[in-house]
């Protein structure tokens, strides 16, 4: 109460603590000490209990970049949160208003404390840079994080071979195709293990979302469009796929599930399925990367959007030429 | 000076107020008619079904034939021309129109004399203190719609399998609430607060344009009937976004959106730039850039993005009527249209909406916290231009909604970055409420607990957000109930818990009413704490991968979105103890407010209670900002004409010089009667 120049100043965050005269109450070391305590007992806490569990898992490269950033979102995020909580349940307590209390030091010193202001916008700054900075190093380097690019991608898989998967939704489903293959299309996805996949993601109607969990793969499937997204594999397992897009009224039923098996189990798996479909995909529109919807009904079939069916695609196993995919 | 006789005031006039009937009627004017012939709701009513009947028929008679959806039975240039003349029927029944078409035959309008009846609630009015009582209710009655609804969506969430409503009819619910959501919220702000509260607070007799305030009132009224008329048309099933080509492909539910966005966007546009007219010309003398409240700079900041972001929606739905109707193709990829075209022009618009609902908040939590702190609010400066930094940035973020959507890439860091630093300026709202909390004297009266409450809220919100803007974060979250929850925490934690703050603080003054204390308490505790307990648990969901909008999810997921569910039924049923508060201390045990209950600075408590339609008997003189709490000799806040008694700092009642007898009642209106 006495003390002026304390009086503007509330460091619930981590700058600018403000001298107080000898013989006060010394709020801010206090709040600086049950801050640091609780921080420093949940953020370990938090990172090695919780986090190995957090989804999507550690199934591919890019779950596995997502749940590490999540992590050290989590990590940075706590101590604000417990910042400014701890500072709110400390006011609430120590500085109710009673009969007979202390009236409050209005005057300068309580409209505003330069350095603290200067301290907090600092603050805030180099926080808000380092996340920034972090995100996108974590959105470069593990292959644009799963998520979709676009036709032209810009950050793709280091690894020699990719697997290039199309996915095709529409009301209410999603089909692959596994140009790679012949092109057969089926509504099993299976993918192999240690691999690294491009999904070219599509739409003949509405915009739908290919959402692979436990993969860490979401991409928007929009009409006569070629959105790609890649993952690298690295476990074996089944996995969840979502559409995440409002597509209509069966969306909440859009999903199926897909597997990620050993290379020689998915070459067995492919070639079978290839030959076995074989008949039904002699019926199907050529490969393509985009499709437009027969306008003649909606007996479901499609047609090419005037791409020179097989010109951008690599063979599975072969040596690509730079990038993957459109 | 003749057309003035309605709304005395203005800063550049003198302090004395030309009573009407004084001022000679000028030479053709109307005849003033009685009362059931001047327009009110119950013309507007009949003006709708007239103007709808018109368009429906023109639109049957112009494209007779032609339906969107095949079979559907529904021709949609019938009805959005039905929907579009109704609105126009609604306006010219309520009298919008009068005005400006008397004007342009060379006509003078009846002199409009300010009703003090109930029946002003009805009409549309010049008294910016109706209107922001009109718009209170119109809020509400937005928001127990889309509450009620939410209840609905929930229901349906209780079993992942077993389901209470069809898909169509669950999708259409959940696009019906979160569109009234939405459209209520980017209301609140201007409408309900901003409307009442900014002459009174920067010492103005009225607003810059009162008949264009009152004509958002009733336009948006009018959004409210035209997004319900969904129902009738079967509902949309595309939510509140919108998205293309599903909403080419939408029946005519689709069209009801299309329409009531446009409407209420005109709504917004005309209340944006009333209100920042208002704001830049009506002040009153003294009250500087540095005086002026930091409730109005939210609202300023709120009317810059009212007037610039919101005409982008009602273009964006004017190209969603032409694929529907003049089989344009804006937003058909394969006819050369772009379904991308749809999804940036909605979220230039959507994002900055978002700061339309949170800003006012802001402005009312940190205009409530100096009363109850009894302190300075700390760092004034920085508070007003963060909310002027997140106004501006704003528009610079759209793209993060669009992450996943397979945009250019390399825009993704961009739009990471922007997104990032837009939480430097929200923060500064934690700056300054916790800079004010400091040593402070807090009363917990339940305005204060509703700010702690938004603080609270806010911040799960604020901290949420970041983790989507990371864009590898983003793939898992994008899309799933985490959206869904991070943006209930920021809307409703903040914003509404933020209205609710403003209802409870400023109700004595508006109703001259005081609410029932305990009954307001409870309302507190059940809304703040069924409030948490309905989303936190739906952030887990969405990380345990539940998309939004699906009436089937993971059966392990169960029990998680059943906590969700019971405690919204709660939460539905804590607005009760609002609505019952409400009729209690209204209606059945009145309980007259003291003019100043909360002991404020601020300007717009040193009127009487209630405040007369003219606000000021004189124009104020600001002497000083509304903060200056803490300091016995601050002087008062402005110089009103009269006499003041201090009290503790704080000018405690206003009384007319003349009437200051000694032991005389301070608490009465000495003014003449308006008649």
């Amino acid at each position: 109460m006495s003390d002026p120049l304390g009086a503007g100043s509330d460091p619930p965050s981590t700058e600018g603590a403000p001298d107080e005269p000898a013989g006060e109450v010394h709020h801010w070391w206090r709040l600086l000490a049950i801050w640091v305590v609780l921080s420093a007992v949940g953020d370990p806490l938090f990172y090695f209990l919780a986090g190995p569990h957090i989804p999507p898992g550690r199934m591919t490269s890019t779950a596995t970049g997502a749940q590490f950033d999540f992590n050290v979102l989590f990590v940075i995020a706590l101590p604000v949160l417990l910042g400014v909580w701890i500072f709110m349940a400390y006011a609430v307590i120590m500085w109710r208003a009673t009969r007979g209390g202390p009236e409050p030091v209005g005057g300068p010193a309580a409209r505003g404390h330069a350095g603290f202001q200067a301290g907090w916008i600092l603050t805030t700054t180099v926080i808000v840079l380092f996340l920034a900075g972090f995100g996108t190093y974590e959105l470069v380097q593990p292959e644009g994080a799963g998520g979709g690019q676009g036709s032209n991608p810009i950050w793709t898989p280091t690894s020699k071979t990719v697997l290039p998967v199309q996915v095709i939704g529409q009301q209410w489903k999603f089909t692959y195709r596994y140009p790679s293959f012949g092109g057969f299309e089926t509504t099993e996805l299976v993918l192999p293990d240690n691999t690294s996949i491009a999904f070219h993601v599509t739409s003949l109607d509405v915009i739908h979302s290919f959402w692979a969990y436990q993969l860490g793969v979401k991409a928007d499937a929009n009409p006569a469009y070629d959105n790609v997204a890649f993952t690298t594999t690295n476990q074996l397992g089944s996995f969840t796929v979502r559409c995440a897009e409002l597509c209509g009224i069966w969306h909440g039923a859009m999903y199926n599930s897909g597997q990620v098996v050993t290379p020689d189990q998915f070459e067995a798996w492919a070639t079978a399925t290839e030959k076995r479909l074989a008949a039904n995909t002699k019926l199907l529109p050529p490969f393509s990367y985009t499709y437009i919807p027969d306008a003649n009904g909606a007996d479901g079939g499609y047609y090419p959007d005037n791409v020179d069916p097989y010109s951008k695609v690599e063979t599975y196993g072969a040596t690509p030429a730079g990038k993957s995919g459109g | 000076m003749a057309l003035d006789t309605t709304t005395p005031g203005g800063p550049e006039q003198p302090g004395e107020i030309d009573y009407p009937g004084e001022t000679p009627v000028p030479l053709g004017a109307l005849r003033q008619r009685s009362g059931w012939l001047r327009p009110h709701l119950g013309w507007a009513i009949v003006g709708a079904v007239i103007g709808y009947l018109i368009g429906h028929w023109l639109g049957n008679v112009i494209a007779s034939g032609y339906e969107q959806v095949q079979g559907s039975g529904q021709n949609d240039v019938a009805i959005i021309l039905g929907l579009s003349l109704g609105v126009a029927g609604w306006l010219a029944g309520i009298g919008a129109f009068t005005y400006p078409l008397l004007k342009m035959v060379g006509r003078e309008p009846a002199p409009a004399v300010p009703e003090q009846s109930w029946v002003r609630y009805f009409r549309m009015t010049e008294d910016h203190k109706v209107v922001g009582l009109q718009y209170t209710v119109g809020v509400l009655l937005f928001l127990f719609t889309g509450g009620l609804l939410a209840m609905a969506v929930r229901t349906e969430l209780l079993s992942p399998t077993n389901h209470v409503f069809g898909p169509g009819t669950y999708i259409f619910l959940v696009g019906e609430h979160g569109t009234i959501m939405m459209m209520m919220a980017s209301s609140v702000g201007a409408g309900p607060l901003g409307n009442w509260l900014v002459p009174l607070m920067i010492g103005s007799r009225r607003m810059a344009y009162p008949r264009i305030e009152a004509f958002s009132f009733w336009i948006f009224l009018a959004g409210y009937l035209v997004i319900l008329s969904a129902f009738f048309y079967g509902g949309f099933p595309t939510g509140w976004t919108g998205y293309a080509p599903l909403q080419t492909q939408a029946s005519g539910g689709m069209d009801s959106y299309l329409v009531g966005f446009a409407v209420i966007g005109i709504g917004m546009i005309c209340a944006g730039f009333n209100l920042a007219a208002t704001i830049i010309h009506y002040r009153a003398p003294g009250m500087t850039w540095s005086r002026v409240p930091i409730f109005v700079w939210a609202v300023l900041a709120t009317c810059a993005l009212l007037t610039l972001a919101t005409p982008t929606l009602v273009v964006a739905g004017l190209f969603g009527i032409l694929d529907r109707t003049a089989q344009t193709a804006f937003f058909v990829n394969e006819h050369g249209g772009s379904s991308f075209l749809w999804e940036n022009l909605f979220w230039f618009f959507g994002h900055p909406e978002v700061y339309i609902m949170a800003l006012p908040g802001f402005g009312v939590v940190m205009e409530i916290m100096p009363v109850f702190t009894r302190k300075p609010l700390f760092a004034y400066k920085v508070a007003a231009a963060g909310m002027i930094g997140v106004a501006l940035l704003s528009f610079f973020v759209w793209q993060h909604h669009l992450f996943q959507s397979g945009i250019n890439p390399d825009m993704r860091p961009l739009f990471m970055l922007t997104t990032e630093l837009i939480s430097i300026p929200t923060g500064f709202l934690y700056l300054v409420t916790l800079g004010t909390l400091w040593k402070a004297k807090i009363r917990f009266e339940t305005p204060m607990l509703f700010c702690l409450g938004v603080l609270f809220n806010f911040l799960i919100g604020g901290v949420t957000g970041v983790f989507l803007s990371d864009v590898p974060v983003d793939v898992t979250v994008h899309g799933s109930f985490f959206v869904m929850a991070h943006f209930h925490y920021t809307i409703m934690g903040g914003l509404i818990f933020a209205l609710f703050a403003g209802f409870y603080f400023w109700f004595p003054k508006m109703t001259g009413k005081t609410l029932n204390k305990r009954l307001s308490r409870w309302h507190f505790w059940t809304f703040f704490i069924f409030f948490n307990c309905t989303f936190f648990p739906l952030f887990l969901v969405g990380l345990a991968g539940q998309p939004r909008r699906v009436f089937e999810y993971a059966p392990n997921l169960q029990t998680l979105n059943d906590i969700s569910t019971i405690s919204a039924y709660c939460l539905g049923a804590s607005f009760f103890l609002f609505i019952i508060n409400f009729i209690w201390s209204v209606y059945l045990i009145p309980h007259p407010a003291p003019q100043n209950p909360w002991d404020s600075r601020g300007l717009e408590w040193q009127t009487p209670t209630p405040v007369p339609w003219f606000n000021f008997e004189h124009i104020p003189v600001v002497l000083s900002d509304p903060y200056r709490y803490g300091e016995p000799d601050a002087p008062p806040v402005a110089d009103l004409g009269l006499e003041m008694v201090m009290v503790g700092g704080a000018p405690r009642d206003t009384v007319d010089p003349d009437d200051l007898s000694p032991g005389s009642g301070v608490e009465t209106d000495p003014r003449p009667p308006i008649t």
